[in-house]
């Protein structure tokens, strides 16, 4: 089976700060994929570059061999990437029901209702659909956030940093809820919880400076000198 | 349900108006249902998707032109001027929007400024045809439809009424309609939405295009009900007074132009004993609103009290 | 008159056109440069300029030069400290947000223009220029108050570049302007700076409205032109960008006066308006500004 993403020399310069510098990447579907790497490695970047959030300055993005390098964002989503923010993105000011439904009607869903209601189940915030965004716990918006995501029926969620700021409860069923997620839907997560992504993972990119340092199971990413040596601080 | 109820109920309202309103005030008010049309299009671009645009009067002027030149030139009768009026606000509204949307923010509002300044000047440019700021008047011809009078008081208290149900009705499914929910999506969150696969560019061509609809029966509504066709149409003032009723009735209510431009009215009238300073009211009621007022109205009744309100 | 000497006067035309369109213009630009504040008013200030010259003017008892250095004096003052208080009741309120600061300017544009009508009167009314003095070339006499128009225009912005330079007023300016947060990070009174910028940008469009007054009457509507040509030559030149602006007031100007004297003037401003909306689409730099 064709990789879901492939990118060949994908870079992205800001002006002297090589932010992502000719990566090759694939991403196989229904798998996984932990991307991490310190602060300032590009792993933003990089993901930004995939859901078409920032252009590429050279090199390509194939999804499923369709080259989408040019493609913008918005046509990047209806073709099954999503992408779900760092730092929470919702309409704080519409209901949960709202959020939600934005993301189900954008695939030109028939039955709305049941469909956003699905969306918000699977999550946890059914009974929450007539609340104000903005007045959700910040737990509850960082899973709003991941239902819009889930409501995009995506062949890839890209998942920025979304356990960032949770309790360790709230984390244990993020873990399963994301492990729900495949093999139908492929997830590329960045973390900084160590544990989540060795947990989660079924494949790991580790990014340094812009560049792939190493690329492979949580063991042997654990286990490469070169990735202890520049990450993980051993 | 009491969304339909709340709205059919004030055309009701209206529509009995006409038997215990003198002849004056009912003029009036089927000038400022005419003029609410115009602000619910309004309001469709700005309280519901954003756009804060300087250049509504050049949509409206489009539709007065478009139903009142054909009318004088070839003789056009009411009901195909009006509906030529409303394609032409329709069309400009689009190729503004083709332009202009290219911006954003305070650039947008200078660009629809800009644009719709130099077509009040084309307007005058072209002022054999067009009449410039004198205008012309509409032949009496060209204001009947069915066999009705539309000068005279009854027929086109009726016909603006019509028009206004159906601005509002038509406002109350649209922003209840996915579209509605999309447009504002774009107010609320424009990166949010690109990123659930909507094209901003594509949603706000839209709204403007739909607002230039309303813009455009609003001119050609005046053109045919009142029989004065003129570039005085054209000027800022008339891109500042629907933003002025949005602003006082509600952004993002669809009842607040209505509400906005029939206080607004009745302000100016009681004050016409008191003061002939007409532009203080304007220019005080900017300033109050924005400062200490800024949802208007019905904004501020729906935040805090009736949270139904659509 | 043949052609060389016609275009020599449409261009001293312009020329003046240019000077006193620079002055305005450069209110409008250090306004939105430093404030990010798109003022719609500022028409309104050069139109309360050149009234109260001409107020001035009619109640000072000495001769005319006397009474006209009295207005040039007074008049940017009082417009200065009115933008002050407007600044302060209304502007500094909203947070200085872009959207809401523009409609609030156009309601400030409305209540002016009213109070000069209700106070001053719809007439317009002439103010004797300081001195009656002609050049006489060998084609046509030119009045030498328009040329020390364009003399006292140079030297005012002359000044307003020094001052914004040389000096620490100037240098706490630019300072806010690049970023306002680190400005307050280090000790500077950002409501003061504003204020101050939003007074100087007014008192810079009541200079231009005195210096105009003895050429065109002072009238309540007078504002209006100026505030879409000043928004054309900030547009053009790139907002923000005095250097920019300075520049578009000169072509601005100089084809105005050229334009006018061979087309109809509308036609001329439809162009330029045209002009202005595609900058801004287009090139929203302007076009001589550098790429942001």
């Amino acid at each position: 089976m064709a990789a879901l993403i492939q990118t060949r020399g994908l870079t992205r310069h800001f002006g002297g700060l090589k932010a992502v510098d000719g990566v090759d990447f694939t991403l196989e579907p229904g798998e996984i994929h932990g991307l991490i790497g310190p602060n300032g490695a590009g792993k933003t970047t990089f993901v930004s570059l995939l859901s078409g959030r920032l252009p590429a300055q050279s090199g390509t993005i194939l999804l499923a061999g369709e080259d989408i390098t040019r493609l913008p964002a918005h046509a990047r989503v209806r073709k099954g990437i999503a992408y779900t923010f760092q730092i929470t993105s919702i309409f704080p000011r519409l209901t949960v029901f709202d959020n939600v439904a934005l993301a189900v009607q954008s695939q030109g869903a028939a039955d709305l209702a049941p469909k956003t209601r699905a969306a918000l189940a699977r999550v946890g915030l059914e009974g929450l659909e007539e609340q104000e965004a903005q007045t959700l716990s910040y737990g509850h918006q960082r899973l709003l956030e991941l239902a819009m995501g889930l409501a995009l029926s995506p062949r890839l969620l890209i998942l920025d940093e979304p356990t960032q700021g949770l309790a360790a409860s709230e984390i244990e069923g993020f873990k399963s809820l994301v492990r729900s997620l495949v093999p139908e839907t492929t997830v590329l997560l960045i973390e900084h919880n160590m544990e989540v992504v060795m947990d989660l993972a079924t494949r790991i990119t580790v990014l340094t400076f812009g560049r792939v340092l190493a690329s492979g199971t949580p063991a042997e990413v654990r286990a490469n000198p070169a990735v202890q040596e520049a990450y993980l601080g051993a | 349900m009491k969304h339909w109820t709340l709205h059919l109920a004030l055309i009701a309202v209206l529509f009995t108006a006409q038997y215990w309103l003198s002849p004056y005030h009912a003029t009036n008010l089927a000038r400022i249902m005419v003029l609410a049309v115009f602000a619910m299009g309004y309001n469709l671009a700005f309280g519901y998707t954003g756009l804060l645009s300087l250049g509504h009067a050049l949509l409206l002027a489009a539709g007065m032109y478009a139903a009142g030149l054909p009318a004088q030139l070839w003789g056009w009768s009411a009901g195909p001027a009006f509906i030529a009026g409303i394609a032409g606000g329709g069309l400009v509204a689009a190729v503004l929007g083709l332009l202009a949307l290219r911006t954003a923010g305070v650039s947008f509002m200078i660009v629809t400024l800009m644009f719709a300044q130099a077509g009040y000047l084309t307007l005058l440019y072209f002022a054999p045809v067009t009449g410039g700021d004198d205008g012309f008047a509409v032949s009496a011809a060209s204001r009947t439809l069915m066999g009705f009078d539309l000068s005279t008081d009854t027929p086109r208290f009726v016909a603006a009424l019509t028009i206004f149900a159906f601005g509002l009705l038509a406002s109350l499914v649209l922003v209840r309609s996915p579209l509605g929910r999309t447009m504002v999506a774009m107010r609320e969150n424009e990166e949010r939405s690109r990123m659930l696969g909507y094209n901003p560019f594509t949603v706000k061509l839209a709204a403007l295009t739909i607002s230039g609809l309303y813009a455009g029966a609003a001119g050609a509504a005046y053109a045919i009900l009142f029989g004065y066709v003129g570039a005085s149409f054209a000027t800022i003032q008339y891109s500042i007074l629907p933003m002025l009723y949005v602003l006082l009735g509600g952004a993002g209510t669809t009842l607040g132009p209505f509400l906005g431009a029939l206080v607004m009215f009745a302000l100016i009238e009681a004050a016409t004993g008191i003061t002939t300073a007409h532009q203080f009211i304007v220019g005080a009621a900017l300033v109050i609103l924005v400062l200490f007022a800024p949802k208007g109205i019905l904004g501020t009744i729906r935040e805090r009290w009736v949270r139904w309100l659509p | 008159m043949a052609f060389g000497p016609f275009l020599l006067l449409a261009l001293m035309e312009g020329l003046v056109t240019a000077a006193v369109l620079a002055l305005a213009a450069a209110g409008l630009s250090l306004v939105f440069g430093v404030m990010r504040v798109v003022n719609v008013a500022h028409g309104e200030f050069y139109m309360l300029g050149a009234v109260l010259a001409w107020a001035v003017t009619t109640m000072f008892p000495g001769p005319p030069a006397l009474a006209f250095l009295a207005a040039v004096l007074i008049a940017p003052l009082l417009v200065a400290a009115l933008a002050a208080a407007a600044d302060g009741l209304i502007l500094k309120r909203l947070n200085y947000d872009p959207e809401a600061t523009i409609v609030a300017t156009i309601g400030l544009l409305y209540i002016l223009q009213q109070a000069a009508l209700s106070l001053y009167g719809p007439n317009a009314n002439p103010v004797t220029a300081p001195f009656e003095w002609r050049i006489q070339l060998p084609w046509f006499g030119y009045s030498g108050y328009k040329l020390f128009v364009v003399l006292a225009a140079g030297l005012i912005l002359l000044a307003l570049w020094l001052f914004m330079t040389r000096t620490k007023a100037g240098l706490i300016m630019r300072a806010t302007q690049v970023d306002r947060t680190t400005a307050q990070a280090f000790g500077i009174n950002v409501d003061r700076v504003y204020m101050g910028t939003f007074a100087l940008g007014a008192g810079l469009a009541a200079l231009a409205g005195v210096l105009i007054v003895p050429i065109q009457q002072a009238q309540y509507l007078m504002g209006h032109d100026p505030l879409l040509l000043s928004f054309i030559v900030v547009i053009i030149g790139g907002l923000g960008s005095l250097r920019g602006t300075l520049i578009a007031a000169l072509v601005i100007g100089l084809s105005d006066g050229v334009i006018s004297m061979f087309f109809t003037p509308t036609l001329a401003k439809i162009l330029a308006t045209l002009l202005v909306a595609l900058v801004l689409v287009f090139r929203p730099q302007g076009l001589f500004g550098a790429k942001a």
